[in-house]
């Protein structure tokens, strides 16, 4: 009853997947190069608001965070709930306007630049959205008695329809 | 002869490595900052006069009180519409004497950059005295406060976007200023429109709720 015949017998020829792993291995060290690891653990939480006319901040390295929020549930038991400020990995613990801690962690910041590049050091803002601006105004104040004039407030990029009204 | 050594199967070496990847594509971030960047004010010095005359009409106060209520020029106003009257600010368009002066100015493109300029490059048009101030209270919310300063800046890119627009036919964001001939037609864009927009000290404005 071989009305069916079988083609030579083989089916379709087998790739060769003896290469597959080294592949995925390059894909692997690309990605690992590639990103990067927050190397800050951030103990504020922070989610930053949205805005229409935000840029891409260009040059990482003469960048610097500030980060303000509510800590998170670790950190809140030792310093309650209310807002803190994080510049980049330590917690600002002073009283009233942050004027000590921000000149020093700017000096400490802005000797890591090279020379060129001293006074375009930026700040990044990352403020969480439902924060009372008093602790910003404050933050602003001690970047501004520290001449860290340049900052940006750091956002994420909102899209909206062309000409929504309300 | 010799005894043959087993060799290792190496089928599943492209699982273990799927499964490296994966975990690297998950934990890692490319995160890209993306932000809205300004100029704070240098810190007056002690001895230096911080009050500055400023003509009542090229004063546009912006303030937001502490329930986040916006009141613009001294009517409540929703964010959706401050960016149309920022702009009727910056630009005066009926020449009202309520809203800034405009200065005649002089502003150096490179010649032969647009049709629309004369052949030396030198733009002739007004140029507004307006400053926006823009003023919180310690309690408004951050993220209140950001879209507002994201409708005023909103507001001088659209200008300086249609500017470009109508005479170097292309986007503002897409001039390339390492190019000297772009960054000069860039500044020139920056000096018509200023981003006039001064934040004020703190103060408690207070404002019911």
């Amino acid at each position: 009853m071989a009305k069916f015949k079988r083609k030579k017998g083989k089916g379709a020829q087998r790739i060769n997947t003896a290469s597959l792993p080294d592949i995925v291995f390059m894909l692997l060290f690309f990605f690992m190069v590639s990103t990067t690891m927050r190397e800050t653990e951030v103990q504020v939480r922070v989610t930053v608001p949205e805005a229409t006319e935000v840029k891409k901040l260009e040059k990482k390295s003469l960048v610097s965070y500030i980060y303000i929020g509510r800590p998170v549930a670790h950190v809140a038991r030792m310093y309650g709930t209310e807002p803190l400020i994080q510049l980049n990995d330590k917690l600002v613990n002073e009283e009233g306007i942050p004027y000590e801690s921000v000149q020093d962690f700017v000096l400490f910041e802005r000797e890591k630049l090279p020379e060129s590049d001293k006074n375009r050091m930026t700040m990044s803002l990352r403020i969480d959205q439902n924060i009372p601006m008093g602790k910003v105004d404050d933050v602003k104040q001690a970047l501004r008695r520290a001449r860290a004039l340049i900052i940006n407030y750091s956002a994420r990029k909102e899209y909206r329809e062309q000409g929504r009204q309300r | 002869m010799a005894r043959e050594t087993p060799e290792v199967n190496g089928g599943s070496l492209a699982d273990i490595a799927f499964l490296l990847l994966i975990f690297f594509l998950v934990t890692t971030t490319m995160d890209i900052d993306t932000g809205i960047t300004r100029l704070l004010p240098p810190e007056p010095e002690k001895d230096q006069e911080t009050e500055v005359k400023v003509n009542k009409r090229n004063v546009l106060v912006v303030l937001l009180n502490r329930s986040d209520r916006l009141m613009v020029g001294g009517e409540e106003m929703d964010r959706f519409t401050l960016k149309a009257k920022t702009i009727e600010f910056f630009t005066n368009p009926t020449n009202s004497t309520t809203l800034p002066e405009m200065v005649d100015t002089e502003i150096q493109f490179p010649p032969g950059s647009s049709p629309l300029l004369p052949p030396d490059g030198v733009w002739r048009g007004k140029v507004s005295k307006g400053v926006i101030s823009l003023q919180n209270d310690r309690s408004t919310t951050y993220g209140k406060y950001l879209q507002v300063q994201n409708e005023l800046v909103a507001a001088v890119n659209e200008l300086r976007n249609n500017f470009c627009n109508l005479y170097f036919d292309k986007d503002y964001d897409e001039l390339n200023t390492a190019n000297p001939f772009e960054e000069e037609i860039y500044e020139g864009i920056r000096d018509i429109y200023k981003m006039n927009i001064s934040e004020s000290e703190p103060k408690n404005i207070g404002g019911l709720n």
